[in-house]
């Protein structure tokens, strides 16, 4: 009798309540943080459409100066592309590189830390030892050497980004589900003769979710950070596609003459990273104030 | 004032003078936005030399009044009105580098867990003199001198090289001294005890107890002690208040309190320790242990355990932590092969490890741990956690699942009100009838329950208890009942098995267990558990000198 109509709805309003309730307690930096984000994220979604010019395309000549009543807003490039079209288009270029090979990174990442901390034993030895020895290496310089002995390219920029960062994430998520699977309801869940699967999604992930989301915009940051040094580098992304890092590197001359071009790019870059800290900086510490409720 | 927080001690400790005074304190904790009342409006009065035992149920409002005393608030609580004055000076008006003169020099803090309090990277001795020597009070060579002589009538061993130790190389019943020896160290006139004994055994309780009513006495303090435990509390204090809901019920003085109680609360709460089952021996065996020994690595922990469990009867296991008991339940669920014996479980053997279990045998045996903390998912739903069970043994789904989770809730005396709710927002007690709930929706034959009652306050032990002895009544359920409290044995039990380091010293049903002779390990063990008596430490304590001291 009682059964039959389950309280959801009343428990799904209260959670909605509680993220606006969150919402209007966010310091301004937060505010800010998400204000700047989405409109990163509209300009990587919707680019070729706010973009007055093509990517790649030559629409007038080299170094033109741009101004409010110029034909291009940031003048042109090098080569006379648009830079304020190339930079939107390179909103959605590096931050889509980056967002792909952060999520590849977790994925594995988790997958391979949680097993590890549950299983302990030879399976714990031989991950932790593997991405020990990936670790002892400087990233950047490691990621240089990858690229150069596998070639450069999307794929590869990706694959190698993502397995580099992959060591990170399996460290975090290995040392918090360590504190998880010694807790009584994992062993219970063992007791009731309970499958790896369901140890795994529904009693260990859910309880270490807060870290590694946390983690998640750190890292993302990180990786976004690396593409655009190995763009600079010129064995990131590859021309003619718009991206921040080689925009940099492409004008970095200019800067001798007192023009602000490979700023715009760098400015852009800088923006997104510190509203990324920003964001993150608040949900940590909006996680670690529910840690003390308890 | 602040210049000498010393002047004026020698004069406030001729007993009798009034030292503190709390009058019309009302203080308020916030959560989720909003504030509500915690001490809703307090007297209190205590005199120099005086012990005041404040009782009451967890939420009562103890902890938060015993650090009011102090001018101290937890973070997320502020003081509303009133006033506490300390000799004279009100310290929630007084500035703040006033109150920390006082704080530490005359008036110390013995809190709950010295595990937790303690600096595990300092040694004991740095940690007990630092408060005297910061207050500028003693020489650090004084102090140190001073620091040996208390952990010698506290009774530490090796009092001169005691403190030379790490807090984790001596023991919690030793480091739960160490801090009673800190607190003392500057000779406060007030020490605020807060439910110093609760986290040790039995044995250890009693010597810490002694311990701490010695030194109070020799120095003449006052003391407020904190806790749940009555027959604890009869043997510290002068004068007991017994607390609810931030409100006092009945303040008098021991012996009368104890003798004639004049509220139904007051009496409520004396009555838990009056829980009694009759015995009943109990027909065929459920579960056979023959000749069991484990080990953790090398380390031997069970030798050669051999124990019966009646079908639908209730053994209890008891013994000092370290005896082993955790072990034997770990033994029996399949988490720990062990290294001889076997186990006959209805009167087939037992795979030794849980792999090698069916689903069948696993739904049969169920647990019941310590911490409902712990032992609940705090990410899932009291309908999945009660659920799963149902679904995994039973293949009971959907609306059918649903319906019988409500059944169970019912079962523990809650409500489907609790279906969506997570276990953070429900108290210690409710969170263990949800992780009864658990194992009774597996439909077992037989549930190991390990101290089940032993974080929870007497009110709800005694209401976790009786809930479990009704469910066994109804459902045919066998308990294996896991504890160190002789109350809670002489509440439930058929059956006793006493272990000590390993091995059963004794076993039988409970009439035979209970009542002497006793061998020595289960006299000690019988005589260490706190009477409702004010003397009853007193008297083991004659006791003890009589018989280590013959002639």
């Amino acid at each position: 009798m009682t059964a039959g109509h389950p309280k959801s709805p009343r428990a799904r309003r209260g959670r909605f309540a509680a993220v606006r309730r969150e919402l209007s307690k966010a310091p301004l930096s937060a505010w800010f943080a998400m204000i700047v984000i989405a409109i990163y994220a509209f300009c990587a979604i919707f680019a070729p459409l706010i973009a007055p010019h093509g990517e790649a395309e030559i629409v007038g000549k080299g170094y033109m100066p741009g101004g409010w009543h110029a034909d291009f807003l940031l003048g042109t490039d090098q080569i006379g592309r648009d830079i304020f079209s190339r930079l939107i288009y390179g909103a959605r270029n590096t931050i889509g590189v980056a967002l792909v090979a952060t999520i590849i990174s977790f994925f594995i990442g988790i997958a391979v830390g949680v097993l590890a901390a549950l299983n302990r034993g030879w399976f714990d030895q031989v991950m932790s030892r593997i991405a020990d020895a990936l670790l002892a290496m400087p990233a950047l310089i490691f990621a240089l050497m990858l690229l150069a002995i596998f070639g450069k390219g999307m794929l590869n920029l990706i694959v190698i980004l993502a397995l580099l960062d992959a060591t990170r994430v399996f460290r975090l998520s290995r040392a918090a589900a360590m504190n998880v699977v010694v807790m009584d309801f994992v062993e219970a869940a063992r007791l009731r003769g309970e499958g790896t699967g369901w140890i795994v999604f529904k009693e260990i992930i859910p309880n270490i979710l807060a870290p590694l989301v946390t983690e998640f915009g750190l890292r993302f940051c990180f990786v976004f950070l690396t593409i655009s040094a190995l763009s600079f580098l010129g064995v990131g992304i590859q021309p003619p596609t718009a991206d921040w890092g080689s925009m940099v590197a492409e004008n970095k001359s200019l800067i001798t003459y007192g023009n602000l071009t490979p700023l715009y790019a760098a400015g852009a870059i800088v923006l997104l990273t510190v509203a990324v800290n920003f964001l993150v900086d608040w949900l940590l510490y909006r996680t670690s104030g529910l840690r003390d409720e308890q | 004032m602040s210049s000498n927080p010393r002047k004026g001690a020698e004069r406030s400790r001729i007993k009798g003078r009034t030292l503190l005074e709390i009058r019309d304190l009302k203080i308020e904790g916030e959560s989720n936005d909003v504030w509500h009342p915690i001490v809703k409006g307090i007297d209190l009065t205590l005199r120099s030399g005086e012990v005041l035992g404040l009782v009451g149920e967890s939420g009562a409002g103890k902890s938060t009044l015993g650090l009011a005393a102090m001018g101290y608030v937890r973070p997320g609580c502020r003081f509303v009105s009133g006033s506490v004055a300390f000799d004279g000076l009100d310290l929630l008006k007084t500035s703040e580098a006033a109150r920390r003169a006082i704080m530490g020099s005359r008036i110390a803090y013995v809190a709950q867990s010295a595990a937790a309090s303690f600096n595990p990277a300092q040694k004991i001795i740095d940690q007990t003199v630092e408060t005297a020597v910061d207050h500028g009070i003693m020489s650090r060579s004084d102090a140190e001198a001073d620091a040996r002589n208390l952990f010698r009538m506290l009774h530490l061993p090796q009092p001169d090289s005691i403190g030379e130790r790490y807090p984790h190389q001596v023991s919690g019943g030793q480091l739960q001294r160490a801090m009673t020896a800190m607190a003392m160290s500057c000779r406060p006139e007030l020490i605020v005890f807060d439910e110093p004994t609760t986290a040790l055994d039995v044995t250890t309780q009693v010597e810490v107890l002694a311990a701490m009513r010695d030194i109070v006495e020799r120095f003449n303090t006052a003391a407020i002690y904190i806790t749940h435990d009555l027959a604890v509390v009869a043997q510290m204090a002068h004068r007991i208040m017994v607390l609810r809901h931030g409100l006092v019920v009945e303040e008098a003085p021991t012996r009368e309190i104890l003798t004639a109680p004049k509220q139904a609360y007051t009496r409520s709460l004396w009555a838990v320790r009056k829980l009694r089952k009759a015995e009943e021996p109990g027909g065929d065996v459920l579960l056979r242990m023959r000749g069991v020994s484990a080990a953790y690595g090398t380390v031997p922990v069970l030798d050669d355990v051999s124990i019966d469990l009646p079908r639908g009867r209730t053994l209890s296991v008891v013994g000092e932590s370290g005896s082993g008991k955790s072990t034997l339940a770990r033994v029996i669920t399949g988490l720990l092969a062990p290294s001889k014996g076997e186990v006959l479980f209805e009167g087939k053997p037992l795979s030794r490890a849980l792999a090698g279990r069916d689903r069948e045998t696993l739904r049969k045996i169920q647990m019941i741990y310590q911490s409902a903390d712990t032992a609940l998912n705090p990410r899932q739903r009291i309908g999945e956690i009660i659920g799963r069970p149902l679904e995994l043994y039973l293949g009971i789904t959907g609306k059918a699942r649903d319906r019988r989770v409500v059944e169970l809730l019912e079962m523990i005396e809650l409500d489907e009100r609790y279906v969506d709710r997570l276990p953070g927002e429900l108290s210690g007690g409710q969170k263990q009838r949800i992780s009864i709930a658990r194992a009774l929706a597996a439909d077992p034959t037989l549930i190991i329950c390990d101290e089940v009652t032993s974080a929870l306050d007497q009110i709800v032990q005694e209401e976790i208890l009786t809930l479990l002895m009704r469910l066994q009544r109804e459902t045919e359920v066998s308990y294996l009942f896991i504890t160190h409290d002789i109350a809670t044995v002489r509440a439930i039990s058929d059956h006793v098995v006493v272990m000590c380091q390993g091995r059963v010293v004794q076993q039988g049903l409970k009439s035979e267990v209970l009542s002497p002779p006793h061998p020595a390990y289960t006299e000690l063990l019988l005589s260490s558990v706190p009477e409702m008596d004010p003397d009853w430490l007193t008297r083991l304590l004659d006791r003890e000198k009589k018989t280590s001291r013959p002639g």
